[in-house]
């Protein structure tokens, strides 16, 4: 056993396995829009800057919105005009072909700082009211964070909730082209864009968990041949083993104030869920019973744990208080209730619900009502985005496995598949500091 | 999953017989000493001379009854996939004479280890698989404490639905990947 404090700290190799340099970034395909989402222009932006810009601002932000199925962004073909500041502008035009909100905004260099800058309005076309105006300045390399900021923004603007456009997935790949599996733990950009390989192995790795600062993920590997729980850091790559028991080390849950970290084990005999303090390296078990306990996720409040348990003879959702006592059961509908995730409000409880097939489901924890959410046959591993609008999940299509995003509200949908081979195990991050 | 046939057995338990009776090399230390003078070509000629007195021929019809047995036994013991149903961990009747035979094997043979591999199919969620995978591996080796077998010989790993036996998406397939694998170390 190896308490967190008295690890070898394993420094991380890049490209361990098999060659780097192959990004492994998600291609969106919309699947689903919606009716009633909000109509708004989004005008290229103008380049005043002298050079090609690798990126299209705009655009990015365009897609961003739409994603989200809240908005309808204008197809650019049938814009009349492009104006790039307010004064340019003929609301009327807007108005006359359905518009409510238009974005408009140009793009400048300065070669003393080297940096772009963005200036960008977002204008109500019936009140012809600049709602915001702004300006945002960055590297050249920052342009697509430049956009995601941007749609952040407006989205915040128009719907009154934060945009979770500059927010990360982590997801596990397999690619099985060269015979041997390779598994590979990425983290990309929320719209699967700008991949970066954090591990990758010849044998699987599951449960990738965020800290709740969005810069560490936790995960379970099976690289010695067993399951293992690792911590590693996205940006300086130090990685360190902290649970390798005898039996099962996984299920890996951050604690919201990030000091400890619930986990399942079964080194005192079968699948039970214990909590390791990541400050000493103290372990505490809470459960205790000759089921399996295990999937635990933690309230926001930090004073509960859900998690999945077949002491009832099959697998439902249970909650125990972090300082122990007696689980309660919150699933009563079907015959496999399992993986619970809370949302960040600590008011909705996501998990995976069997029907004829396996869907996302939602239970309401004030009413005890539940609503499912997707309709394929194989969905799972559910990750609420931090403002709790869109859930990500793992499912299936033509045989290979495919990430999905739903609104929860909205309804739309959108997914993500891998370039090669499967993609699965989906992780939304936290709102990250910029 | 496959069960033999008693026809099938028959064949292989047959097939074992004349490995052993060849006295070829098994990997496995599994043979009570076989006597040569009862299998080899020589006695074979002699065998319906006559020429052996009472004693000899008991002798001879005990050590072709445990040569028969232990060729049995190893070829239950050929057996080493266990099948198990959705999101259960209880080891079928089929599976149980497999199972002794490989208890009874290793409680003749102490120095002999083994592990035990546990899966489940792809559908439900990865961690309840993992720990399924897990009961299940713990269930096989509970059947083979139970019937001789120490738990210092027995090593339990589970990989949930990872390494399906079968990639396919369907029953067929599933059936195939709900098992715990027995392997000798």
């Amino acid at each position: 056993m190896y308490p967190a404090k008295f690890l070898r700290v394993l420094v991380f190799l890049c490209g361990l396995v098999t060659a780097a340099g192959v990004r492994a970034d998600l291609v969106i395909e919309i699947t689903e829009g919606v009716r009633g989402a909000l109509p708004i222009a989004i005008v290229p932006f103008a380049n005043l800057t002298g050079q090609a810009l690798s990126v299209d601002i705009a655009q990015v932000i365009s897609d961003d919105l739409q994603r989200s199925g809240d908005f309808d962004p204008m197809p650019r073909t049938n814009m009349l005009s492009l104006p790039s500041k307010e004064e340019d502008v003929y609301f009327r035009d807007w108005s006359i072909v359905g518009q409510r909100y238009l974005l408009v905004g140009n793009i400048t260099y300065d070669p003393q700082t080297q940096q772009n800058k963005t200036q960008y309005e977002l204008l109500d076309v019936q009140s012809e009211q600049a709602l915001v105006g702004r300006v945002i300045s960055g590297g050249p390399a920052l342009l697509r964070d430049m956009a995601h900021a941007i749609a952040d923004t407006v989205y915040e603007a128009l719907t009154g909730k934060p945009g979770v456009f500059s927010t990360k997935l982590a997801y596990v790949t397999l690619d099985e082209r060269q015979g041997k599996p390779v598994y590979s733990l990425e983290v990309s950009d929320a719209d699967g864009q700008r991949s970066k390989m954090v591990f990758r192995s010849n044998w699987p790795i599951i449960s990738p968990a965020w800290s709740p600062d969005g810069k560490m993920l936790a995960y379970v590997s099976f690289e010695s041949g067993r399951p293992a729980i690792f911590l590693q850091n996205i940006e300086t790559e130090v990685r360190s083993l902290v649970a390798n028991y005898k039996g099962l080390n996984s299920a890996p849950a951050w604690s919201p104030d990030g000091t400890r970290l619930a986990m399942t084990l079964s080194k005192d005999g079968n699948a039970e869920i214990y909590i390791q303090d990541l400050r000493n390296g103290q372990l505490r078990r809470l459960t205790n019973h000759w089921a399996i306990d295990t999937e635990p996720s933690w309230s926001p409040d930090g004073k509960s744990i859900v998690f999945t348990s077949d002491r009832g003879g099959g697998p439902q959702v249970y909650m125990v208080d972090v300082a122990g006592g007696r689980p309660q059961r919150l699933t009563f509908e079907g015959n496999y209730n399992a993986r619970p995730r809370f949302s960040l409000d600590g008011n909705t409880i996501y998990y995976v619900h069997q029907r004829s097939g396996f869907n996302v489901a939602a239970l309401d924890m004030a009413s005890g009502q539940n609503k499912i959410l997707t309709e394929t046959d194989m969905d799972e591993s559910p990750s609420v985005a931090p403002n709790g609008s869109m859930i990500i999940y793992a499912t299936q299509r033509q045989g290979k496995g495919v990430l999905a995003v739903v609104g929860v509200n909205s309804g739309s949908k959108y997914t993500l598949p891998a370039q090669f081979g499967d993609v699965r195990e989906p992780a939304w991050s936290p709102y990250l500091k910029r | 999953m496959k069960v033999l046939s008693l026809r099938n057995l028959l064949a292989v338990v047959f097939a074992a017989f004349i490995l052993v009776g060849c006295s070829s090399q098994s990997t496995k230390p599994t043979e009570t000493p076989v006597v040569e003078d009862s299998s080899g070509t020589e006695t074979q000629g002699v065998e319906q001379s006559g020429g052996m007195s009472d004693e000899e021929l008991a002798k001879k019809r005990r050590m072709e009854e445990m040569q028969r047995m232990e060729a049995e036994m190893a070829a239950l013991r050929e057996v080493r996939v266990f099948y198990f149903d959705f999101d259960k961990s209880l080891i079928k009747p089929e599976a149980r004479e497999y199972i002794k035979a490989h208890a009874k094997y290793l409680a003749e043979n102490p120095a002999m280890s083994i592990v035990l591999n546990g899966y489940a199919d792809e559908r439900g969620t990865k961690e309840y698989n993992l720990a399924l995978g897990e009961r299940r591996a713990l269930s096989v080796r509970n059947y083979l404490e139970v019937n001789g077998a120490k738990r210092g010989q027995i090593d339990v790993v589970s990989y949930g639905e990872e390494f399906p036996a079968d990639p396919g998406h369907n029953e067929t397939a599933w059936s195939k990947n709900r098992r715990v694998v027995l392997e000798y170390k």
